[in-house]
């Protein structure tokens, strides 16, 4: 990273600087300016907390229980954060309608991690310090998860991420091999690159008919797992690795990995990682002269990467979880509900799990409420954890339910290819192992 | 096929949008000896005065050609509207402060600007997609060249130019030359040292304007951080090539941009290093190499007069 040695050499710089005799001539004053400034631009940055105002005012029926949401709401994944946060939202008012739990008013406190693990933690920790809070929605990106998971775990604080799809984060480090799970409170609603990125492979190299590829991925948990599982695959069924790179996520600038993809003769770009780098690597590989089709996961199936990619992403590939919300009977309600609700933002990629996530942890609050003959014990964070093993519902997504790991049952995975500028379903299935 | 001339351009171009935004750090640092921290944050308002002005002012479907002078215009004045107003009230009130005061303050300066158009630049929240010339990639030999690129390969030298001729010919520019020589005996002989450090913010800042516009052009689109890795990788730039001089800033630039793209494309493919040679690793090639030019000569590539200023 350039920023550590830069800021050394600034700072080494002042230091030497500041040892030339200095003029004292209204030092004080100055350093109370100084001073000021750098609070307000303290201030300004801690935008994480310009939505924590939600869910402090208490419900007029009985008991508030807060589902917190965790999803970068600002930022250049805001687009799919903003999604997730405003389907958690429409989750909460529909059960709130229905009445579905007696006594229970459910809110929403939504905060802002923008995809930063850090931010994650923090938020995190806050959540698990509010106690109406009983479960929560989050995280988008799989890096912040690994940063909460434990900080959750802790405090038996139920969590349901609608997008995690790095398999290590339910089945353990050694996933391939042994699996063992790590954390008893994580589940998550979209499955997982262990098979999202076979299942690109089997697409690319038996239906798309390419043979040669060129393997990017941003180092990320995310991208860097789901690039292993697809070359994994692609290579045991006999294609060809032309090249790999490795790009920094908060590169714009990739003409030199662009010109490296032309000349390798690869018939095919695979990219693990997210839309706001891939837009732009997408479109830089194209005018580089490679006219090759880049395929990645479901962080690219969003339409900012058609936006960011421009025309030439035209057959450009993406497989996301699940099947696409507006072909699945289930979901026709959801979607007629959120065009009713009025929200501003798109229910993006996740909108759909992400309701579904929600929906799990009122279920299985309505559960530890019904066993306790309609009032929350005492213990409830732990008896929700508890309860969510168990859960089982016809969701937005199909059924919903988890496996011994947290991990959904729920395998399925579409394609989806750019076509005059927006994704177009090619297929659904699921990867049918070896 | 062989891509070094593909990679020493691509290396070329970026290293220019380097140099552009370089001038501003070199330039200001000559003469108040102030390190600007906010320069990458005034290269992102001169992008997004350009972007205001094809999407707020110009009417919809107007010809690049029309429109593509007037935003740089546009950019050039919001960037210059900001260096000037961060001179006078952030960076003026300090001078003859100790040296770490307005250092700090062009970091706070910097994280407030980012913020500021964060909060207030309508949709500035995720990326914003910059308009696009028209027009399909050029071939030359087995280089290609984007057409988005041909903006900055004209801006980047002429610019330079422009700088030269202005700080060595005109009575202005030799102003600014003897007051980065000595400040107190300029203002003795008659220069109005004020007014000059008020031009140096400016130029440095329409420069960095001239640049943002290249980046929106070259990459399609501009967001409110794009200012951050830019302005330290032009402030490396900098210091590679001599701070306080402007002709090293724009050389300092494009060695960083060419061994930038040099490392991306060869390293890896030296026996055993595999794994050094991916586009991650040009940041610390870039930084090595930076290193050694300072171990063998501590004043930069072009520098002269940087050991008994600092």
């Amino acid at each position: 990273m350039s920023i550590g040695p830069a800021l050394d050499s600034a700072a080494s710089t002042g230091m030497r600087l500041c040892q030339r005799k200095g003029q004292i001539v209204r030092q004080r004053s100055l350093i109370a300016i100084t001073a000021a400034l750098a609070a307000g631009a303290l201030t300004l940055t801690a935008c994480g907390s310009r939505d924590d105002d939600g869910g402090s005012k208490s419900g007029s029926g009985g008991t508030k229980v807060v589902i917190g949401v965790d999803a970068p709401l600002t930022g250049d994944l805001s687009a799919i954060g903003l999604g997730i946060k405003n389907s958690v939202d429409l989750a909460v008012k529909q059960a709130n309608k229905q009445k579905l739990v007696d006594g229970v008013t459910f809110e929403v406190q939504a905060l802002d991690d923008q995809a930063q693990p850090s931010s994650g933690q923090q938020n995190a920790v806050k959540l698990v310090a509010d106690k109406n809070v009983l479960g929560v929605v989050g995280p988008l990106n799989s890096s912040v998860a690994e940063s909460m998971q434990k900080v959750f775990d802790d405090a038996k604080l139920v969590e349901v991420s609608p997008a995690n799809t790095n398999p290590a984060l339910t089945q353990g480090t050694n996933w391939a091999t042994s699996k063992a799970r790590t954390y008893k409170s994580y589940f998550r609603t979209a499955t997982t690159d262990a098979i999202q990125g076979p299942f690109a492979a089997q697409y690319v190299f038996n239906k798309a008919k390419k043979k040669k590829v060129f393997v990017i991925d941003d180092k990320k948990t995310y991208g860097a797992g789901l690039a292993g599982t697809f070359t994994d695959e692609f290579k045991k069924l006999g294609g060809t690795v032309a090249g790999t790179e490795h790009i920094n996520p908060d590169a714009k600038d990739f003409s030199a990995v662009a010109t490296k993809v032309k000349n390798s003769g690869a018939d095919v770009v695979y990219y693990g990682g997210e839309y706001p780098q891939a837009g732009p690597l997408s479109k830089q590989i194209k005018a580089a002269g490679a006219k090759i089709p880049v395929v990645g996961g479901d962080a690219l199936y969003d339409p900012t990467y058609i936006n960011l990619a421009g025309a030439t992403s035209n057959g450009d590939l993406a497989t996301s979880v699940g099947a696409p919300l507006d072909e699945l009977p289930s979901a026709k309600e959801f979607l007629d509900n959120y065009k009713a609700g009025g929200y501003k933002e798109a229910y993006g990629a996740y909108g759909g799990y992400a309701y579904d996530s929600a929906w799990a942890i009122i279920e299985a609050v309505k559960k530890v409420a019904e066993d306790n003959g309609g009032k929350l014990p005492s213990d409830a964070r732990a008896k929700v954890t508890a309860a969510m093993q168990g859960i089982s519902f016809d969701g937005v997504t199909g059924k919903v339910s988890f496996d011994e790991y947290g991990d959904t049952t729920n395998k399925q995975l579409t394609v989806y290819a750019v076509e005059n500028g927006a994704w177009k379903t090619v297929e659904s299935g699921t990867y049918s192992g070896n | 096929m062989n891509e070094l001339p593909q990679q020493l351009v691509n290396g070329l171009l970026l290293g220019s949008m380097y140099g552009l935004v370089a001038i501003g750090y070199t330039m200001v640092y000559g003469i108040v000896q102030l390190i600007n921290f906010a320069h990458g944050e005034i290269f992102m308002t001169g992008a997004f005065g350009a972007f205001t002005v094809y999407m707020y002012v110009l009417p919809d479907g107007t010809s690049m050609a029309i429109a593509l002078p007037l935003m740089l215009i546009g950019g050039i004045i919001v960037a210059v509207l900001v260096a000037v107003g961060a001179e006078r009230f952030a960076y003026r009130p300090l001078r003859g402060a100790p040296r770490l005061a307005p250092l700090i303050t062009a970091i706070g300066l910097s994280l407030a600007l980012q913020q500021g158009v964060w909060a207030w630049y309508p949709d500035a929240t995720s990326a914003l997609k910059f308009p696009q010339i028209k027009g399909g990639p050029f071939e030359i030999g087995n280089v290609t060249i984007q057409t988005g690129d041909i903006f900055l390969m004209i801006a980047a030298p002429l610019s330079m130019a422009i700088l030269a001729y202005f700080v060595m010919r005109t009575r202005t520019g030799r102003g600014m030359q003897a007051t980065a020589q000595d400040s107190d005996t300029a203002k003795l002989m008659g220069v109005n040292t004020d007014r000059i450090i008020v031009i140096a913010f400016a130029l440095g800042a329409a420069f960095a304007a001239v640049g943002g516009m290249a980046y929106g052009l070259k990459y399609g689109q501009i967001d409110f951080r794009m200012g951050f890795i830019l302005g330290l990788k032009a402030f490396t730039a900098a210091v590679l090539g001599g701070i306080g001089n402007i002709y090293g800033a724009m050389i300092g630039g494009i060695v960083l941009g060419v061994v930038e793209a040099l490392s991306t494309a060869y390293i890896g493919d030296i026996p055993g290093m595999d794994k050094f040679g991916s586009q991650s690793w040009a940041d610390v090639w870039a930084f090595v190499l930076l290193i050694l030019v300072l171990l063998l000569r501590p004043q930069g590539l072009l520098g002269e007069r940087v050991a008994d200023r600092a």
